[in-house]
């Protein structure tokens, strides 16, 4: 009974119940007890950064360095005499961690030289009003930890981190979200390349201050994990002391289904890719799941089950086209294996894949580095494969793999796939994945559990009394929920909130609509429609900023002139943020006109229409004599009254 | 017992446990004005303040909580932590070098101290192999506790008691030695015991780390790799130092105890030769020899040890201006040797002619040696070092202030006659004076500068 790939491939995602996420119902969540939740990282805007002086916020390209060093990274014990997994994974990776310093913004802190300086209090008051913000019980005294990362993104192996916050909530317009926990933290090196056993990063990002907001597991679905994710960056931003642009704000997903496991996707940079990847990741685990229970009627003692080896010549694989760093072929039989290799996971994988990414972080091995039984397109005969069958005393149920690598990485791969075959018989292992463009995702490294923590004896606590508390609680903005209600109440249309609250014009709006009057659905789509359509259309200067907008519509009201021509003043603004509104106004050739003397018009051009004759749809009247009055009314009144009186 | 149950708890934090019955490690819920905490309640360092109660909350982060804002609070549960290095048995591989280590103290081997907040030293060849498994592809080790003190509290006593260790390990045949020594007075020790431990017919190696153990990136274990392979496989008998070359997990260097001095607070490569080369560069692969001359290992056990020092001896580190009395009350209090750090190639100023004679005619024994660090005290190029000289001030080389200090308490316990004083102090044991200076025994770069900029982004710093 020959297996084919292909369809088992489709029968397995078939018995998973996959669909694409746009097919998806609440329905079909509840069926996989989708289970999700977040922690949202956020760079708070400081000069510097948060255990050192060095500037914050200045990058520089990878090429662009001026000395490098390299470390190697050992487990240490946690706190409570602890390994942590993820620690030791790294230590089997044996990397060699190149970091590269720019003078300008490293120090001898960065790469673990000097010891630390006492924390950034701007950074920390920053982070202490967003904990306020999210209704957390802030702790009586900030405690740095060190938290363990042996992947090296941190010179030290941990990267100093203190909780401000526990047990938080967040009010959103349909939903209570529960916060774990806000911590603040050093941000890690930016990774340049992990290419073999040399991984190299840069260290202008390290260091600079960060805070994480974590979630409880309380997001049912896609699309309500991209609510919330969206939701805690608003906040943060209500503030206005936080840095945005690319990788200011980036997310981890914290996903399971109903069975499976805590995986977390590491550094999800759009909050718009939330869904699709969390969308595929409950649905791997369940398959995953489905595939456990496939495997476990064939093998019965899952403690005993073992992979076998041999290594086989190249010969034996003549005309396959091998990889360069192939120096040793080794065959694996995985008993009981047939069909797991081409089971489904994610939209185009298998668990094969599951196999080959993990040679690739743990043993090093670079991709492609294995050949395996269950290829879609075959590139391994089936004579050979009968040969090898042959060599490795193969059953007629099982799996074959050929390792391609070099011979120091052998032993690590060879533990590494029958680690990971035999967490398939366990259920789903709690890893980190990595996020790729099309939705799906990659194994990154095992997941850290509390091992990890041990406390920084460099660092004295930090005391935060209530008098202290106190006084950072009056300068809080209002809630978000509070800014989404009055957005409401002023009849703002909904599809204006992300962007107001992404850019945090909501203390502008309300200044606009209390202080100037100035009627508030056309506030909200000033900036929520024009605004931002001026934005991705215009080339604007470096000198403009948002509260010239408000300065606009009050020079507006002092001259009273009608708001609507801010609409057509906007786009020179942005351009030439300098030059004075009078002289914009020129430049639209604006004449202060009385509003009568526009209607006085009216009569004239309508006779002119109805002379011409020159459209015979319903409002074609109506629309040619607006058009001829328009850039005159414009400033001069209210376009909706002019419009009424043509009729 | 409270101190068991509260350890490090006092004041108004050691009330409220009391009062609500919670034991340190002890699970417990804790209802403040400022919300629920749930945790475990951690010891509490004893020069923290007393207004705080640790707890670890359950993603493994420590927080504190502010006494006064606590309502009430509960013991749910218990479970004491036990932090241990795993112990695994050294094993002995046959035709391996037998390598002794002796700990003194400080970070090559730590952990977390909750009286002070600080690490304290753990060790053993059970807790190193466990911590470093490579050891054991190196040498055969044993370990033996000397004693356990910070390296600023090593001294005297202790320089005595390693040199006394030394002789007996190296009476029973070992074949090398290797001491774990915090490193801020790690230079002292090594010329300490280059005067105490003459004709080694083995390596005598002092290692310590600039980065605790308990850190992922600590350089302690390449450094215990490095200083067992010196210790156990190179062909050097000497004291010496092996810490980092260059701040990178590149390799270490290994320098005679006499002319090594610690010059930067924290950094890795912090250990420099001074007016020298180092002996030799060591990696995990191989030892590369940078001096050709250096005392060979023998097969031999005739080691002479010399333990003695002296209490009267103190430095004086000279400023402009500096008053005769400072030298006047040292004379006072029966120091009976002063080093001398002068300025430039060894001066002072004539303020402090008279307080120089004064003990000069008490028979104090003064020498000079150098703020510069580097380079010769050269007392005849001006009128002034005449001077000195003619008033009992003998220039002391190219002698590191720290070594000659060392040197010279060595040497007035065992004699006080000021010409076998002088004749000990000038007659080099291990180069603590040179006779030559090579061009590149002085390489203190400057950033910034072109050439030094482009060497620093080519070679791994």
């Amino acid at each position: 009974m020959k297996l084919n790939p292909k369809k088992n491939l489709e029968e397995s995602r078939k018995k998973a119940g996959y669909i694409p996420r746009k097919k998806a119902t609440q329905k079909d969540y509840d069926r996989i007890g989708f289970m999700s939740g977040l922690e949202v990282h956020q760079q708070l805007l400081t000069k510097e950064k948060l255990f050192c002086h060095c500037p914050a916020g200045i990058f520089n390209k990878s090429e662009d360095y001026d000395a490098q060093l390299v470390r190697h990274m050992r487990p240490t014990l946690s706190e409570l005499g602890e390994y942590d997994g993820t620690a030791l994974m790294e230590f089997r990776t044996r990397k060699e961690i190149i970091y590269r310093i720019k003078n300008r913004t490293a120090c001898t802190y960065e790469v673990d030289d000097t010891p630390p300086f006492p924390m950034n209090r701007e950074a920390l008051e920053i982070a202490l009003e967003i904990s306020l913000l999210s209704k957390l019980n802030v702790v009586g005294e900030v405690h740095i930890t060190r938290k363990q990362y042996l992947d090296g993104s941190i010179p030290t192996g941990f990267q100093r981190t203190a909780i401000l916050g526990v047990e938080g909530e967040l009010e959103l317009p349909h939903k209570k979200i529960r916060l774990i926990q806000l911590s603040i933290e050093e941000d890690s090196c930016r990774e340049i390349s992990d290419i073999g056993h040399t991984r190299i990063y840069k260290t202008d990002r390290l260091g600079m201050p960060l805070i994480e907001t974590v979630t409880y597991p309380d997001c049912a679905n896609p699309d309500e994990l991209r609510e919330t994710c969206d939701y805690i960056r608003f906040l943060n931003r209500s503030t206005g002391k936080v840095r945005t642009g690319m990788g200011a704000g980036r997310q981890d997903v914290n996903v399971s289904c109903r069975g499976g496991s805590r995986v977390e996707i590491k550094g999800v940079a759009h909050t718009k890719w939330i869904p699709e990847l969390s969308h595929n990741e409950a649905f791997r685990q369940w398959s995953l799941l489905l595939l456990k229970d496939e495997l476990l009627k064939r093998i019965n003692h899952v403690s005993d089950w073992k992979i076998t080896h041999q290594p086989i010549k190249k010969s034996i694989l003549k005309d396959v086209d091998l990889p360069e760093h192939a120096e040793v072929l080794v065959a694996v039989n995985l008993p009981g294996f047939q069909g797991a290799l081409s089971w489904f996971t994610q939209p185009g994988k298998m668990f094969a894949d599951e196999i080959t990414d993990r040679l690739k972080v743990i043993a090093c091995i670079e991709k492609p580095n294995m050949l395996h039984s269950e290829e879609l397109e075959p590139v391994v005969s089936e004579k050979q494969w009968a040969e090898i069958r042959n060599k490795l005393s193969s059953g007629e149920n099982d799996a074959q793999i050929i390792i391609t690598g070099t011979e120091d990485d052998i032993q690590t791969a060879l533990e590494t796939i029958e680690e990971r075959c035999k967490m398939a018989l366990e259920g789903i292992p709690e890893e980190t994945r990595k996020s790729l463009p099309d939705g799906t995702t990659i194994f990154e490294r095992v997941l850290p559990g509390a091992d990890r923590m041990y406390p920084d004896t460099d660092s004295a606590p930090i005391p935060l009394d209530d008098a202290y508390i106190e006084s950072l609680s009056h300068n809080l903005p209002e809630d978000m929920i509070e800014r989404y209600r009055k957005l409401k109440a002023w009849n703002i249309p909904e599809d204006t909130y992300a962007y107001i609250f992404s850019k945090n014009h909501f203390p502008i709006i309300e200044r606009i609509i209390n202080e100037l009057g100035i009627d508030s659905v056309f506030a909200g789509t000033f900036f929520g429609h024009t605004l931002k359509f001026a934005e991705g259309h215009y080339k604007v200067s470096p000198d403009f900023t948002y509260k010239m907008i408000y300065g606009m519509f009050g020079y507006l009201k002092k001259k009273e002139i009608h708001p609507l021509i801010a609409v057509n003043m906007l786009p020179e603004l942005l351009e030439h943020p300098k030059m004075d509104f009078d002289s914009i106004l020129s430049g639209l050739k604006f004449k202060k006109m009385k509003a009568e003397a526009i209607v006085d018009k009216v009569p004239v051009l309508l006779e002119k229409f109805n002379q011409s004759k020159t459209g015979s749809e319903p409002g074609d009247r109506t629309n040619w004599v607006m058009g001829q009055l328009r850039n005159m009314a414009l400033g001069n009144m209210d376009l909706t009254v002019l419009s009424k009186k043509i009729g | 017992m409270d101190n068991d149950i509260f350890q490090g708890y006092k004041g108004a934090a050691l009330e409220i446990l009391k009062k609500y019955q919670v034991r340190v490690w002890g699970q417990t819920r804790v209802e403040t004005t400022r919300g629920t905490f749930t945790g475990t309640v951690l010891p509490r360092s004893e020069n923290d303040d007393d207004k705080h109660i640790v707890v670890k909350i359950a993603t493994g982060y420590n927080i504190g909580i502010d006494v006064f804002t606590i309502q009430t609070m509960k013991e749910t549960g218990y479970k004491k932590a036990v932090y241990k290095i795993p112990e695994k048995e050294f094993p002995t591989t046959p035709g391996l070098p037998k390598v002794k280590l002796f700990g003194t103290g400080g970070t090559i081997a730590s952990r977390l101290d909750y009286r002070t907040g600080a690490v304290i030293p753990a060790f053993s060849p059970g807790e190193l192999y466990g911590a470093v498994p490579e050891l054991a592809d190196i040498c055969n080790l044993e370990t033996e506790k000397v004693f356990a003190v910070f390296s600023e509290n090593m001294g005297p006593k202790q320089y005595i008691a390693l040199a006394k260790a030394i002789g007996k390990e190296i009476e029973k045949g070992v074949d090398g030695i290797v001491i774990g020594h915090g490193t801020d007075t790690l230079h002292h020790t090594g010329a300490a015991l280059t005067f105490m431990c003459q004709n080694l017919p083995v390596p005598v190696v002092l290692v310590g780390s600039q980065r605790s153990s308990d850190r992922p990136s600590s350089d302690a274990a390449l450094n215990l790799m490095h200083a067992m392979k010196a210790a156990g496989q190179s062909d050097i008998a000497e004291v010496m130092v092996c810490m980092f070359g260059p701040t990178s997990d590149k390799y270490g260097l290994l320098h005679k105890g006499t002319r090594v001095r610690k010059m930067h607070s924290s950094y890795r490569s912090t250990f420099r030769t001074i007016g020298d080369t180092p002996l030799a560069m060591i990696s995990r692969e191989e030892i590369t020899p940078i001096k050709e001359e250096y005392n060979q290992r023998r097969n031999d056990k005739d080691v002479k040890i010399l333990p003695y020092f002296s209490d009267k001896v103190t430095m004086l580190y000279y400023y402009p201006g500096m008053n005769a009395d400072v030298l006047d009350a040292l004379v006072d209090k029966g120091y009976k040797g002063v080093i001398i750090v002068g300025t430039g190639l060894g001066h002072v100023n004539k303020e402090l002619y008279p307080a120089i004679e004064r003990a000069h005619a008490k028979g104090v024994h003064l020498f000079m040696t150098l703020q510069t660090i580097w380079g010769y005290v050269q007392m005849f190029v001006y009128d002034t070092g005449r001077d000195m000289m003619a008033k009992g001030i003998i220039p002391a080389g190219n002698m590191l202030p720290e070594v000659a200090w060392v040197k010279l308490s060595w040497i007035l316990g065992q004699t006080e006659d000021p010409e076998e004083v002088k004749r000990m102090m000038l007659t080099p044991v291990n180069d603590e004076i040179t006779h030559r200076e090579p061009y590149n025994g002085y390489l203190v770069y400057q950033g910034g500068v072109p050439e030094v900029e482009d060497f620093v982004k080519k070679v791994y710093k």
